[in-house]
């Protein structure tokens, strides 16, 4: 048993495809339990009152962090055949600060966004119809930001790479970082009280 | 009309939501999304209003074109969001959660809530596509990975959000 399935061939294309929805279905359900279909609840991130966002983001992040350094490590996942998301310093830098700006403004990003308009709330729709408007601007601009949308690549590399260490090395330092900012929120949550 | 059911604690959603991410990278080499799917819809959409060549011309909608056709059902990113529309549902319905409404600060009406949302949907759609990536494809996915870019990404967007807060005070406080 390899993974990923999908790559190693123990899973087609088809059951691959089949799959999304299954795996969709139980990402939105917990982005719904966890509270994050409510935009007042992510903006309250902003605002330090609510650390909602914060608190579930980075605990499934070190939970998928750990999950596949340590599946890897067992040799049961092969990490070298996960798609990893390819660097480009400049625009994902400035598309990060736009997406800051409007996740801000909207109180939700596009998967909750979703998530709050699946379960009535028409601000949630308003957000799901202004990202559309967003990507088709984009689309159009096109020609005149192809330069800068693929300058500065990097090409697939992670931090551990750019810094010269063993992939343990970020796991490790992402993990203490992840706890230390839990720990942070508690004393925050224990002030504003 | 029954009370709704208080939220799970956000660190026991997020660790579900690590394992379904996790169980992403097993079974299918990658990670969850939602912009990408936004993308897939808008180059389908330019596809159906303008003809396929137009979209598969351009290099900014041909990347979601499957061989070429503009079929956003044959797209894992497309079929896993609708997963997530229909399971953020049902949650919702399970917990007396489901409500038309809107969501709004104490400070504006519903009406200024709603061109807000539009606005800020606009900004985060083109900026996702800039990033190649959002809160779920880039901040999770490539950020439980290490990608140097998701962090990057990460970094930069919880910057920017927190240097315009109190710019944005009166929509939310």
């Amino acid at each position: 048993m390899n993974a990923p399935f999908g790559e190693t061939g123990a899973l087609g294309p088809s059951a691959v495809l089949w799959l999304a929805p299954i795996i969709g279905f139980a990402f939105g359900w917990f982005l719904e339990r966890g509270g994050l279909g409510n935009a007042r609840k992510l903006a309250g991130q902003f605002y330090l009152t609510d650390l909602t966002v914060f608190k579930v983001m980075f605990s499934a992040l070190l939970t998928a962090m750990l999950g596949a350094y340590w599946l890897d490590q067992f040799g049961l996942l092969d990490l070298q055949l996960v798609y990893l998301p390819e660097t480009f310093v400049a625009p994902q830098a400035v598309g990060g600060v736009l997406f800051g700006a409007g996740f801000l403004v909207s109180g939700l990003c596009p998967g909750t966004s979703c998530v709050a308009a699946a379960s009535g709330r028409l601000d949630g729709l308003a957000v799901v119809g202004g990202m559309l408007a967003g990507v088709f601007a984009f689309n159009l601009a096109f020609g005149w930001i192809e330069a800068f949308y693929d300058s500065t690549a990097l090409g697939a590399v992670t931090l551990t790479d750019l810094a010269g260490v063993p992939r343990g090395v970020g796991v490790a330092v992402v993990t203490v970082l992840a706890l230390g900012g839990f720990a942070l929120a508690a004393r925050i949550e224990r002030r504003v009280k | 009309m029954k009370r709704p059911q208080p939220y799970l604690d956000p660190y026991l959603a997020g660790v579900g939501i690590g394992l379904v991410l996790l169980s992403a990278y097993v079974v299918a080499g990658r990670g969850l999304g939602a912009s990408g799917a936004f993308a897939s819809v808008v180059a389908a959409s330019t596809a159906a209003v303008r003809g396929t060549e137009v979209a598969a011309s351009s290099p900014a909608t041909a990347p979601y074109l499957v061989d070429g056709i503009a079929s956003p059902l044959g797209d894992w990113l497309v079929l896993e969001l609708i997963g997530v529309i229909a399971g953020g549902f049902l949650s919702a319905w399970f917990a007396g959660r489901t409500r038309r409404g809107i969501e709004h600060g104490p400070s504006i009406g519903a009406r200024q809530r709603l061109y807000a949302a539009v606005a800020g949907g606009i900004v985060m759609g083109f900026g996702a596509k800039l990033a190649r990536g959002c809160t779920s494809g880039q901040a999770l996915t490539g950020g439980a990975l290490l990608s140097a870019g998701s962090w990057i990404f990460i970094a930069a967007c919880f910057a920017s959000g927190y240097a315009l807060a109190p710019l944005a005070r009166r929509l939310w406080r």
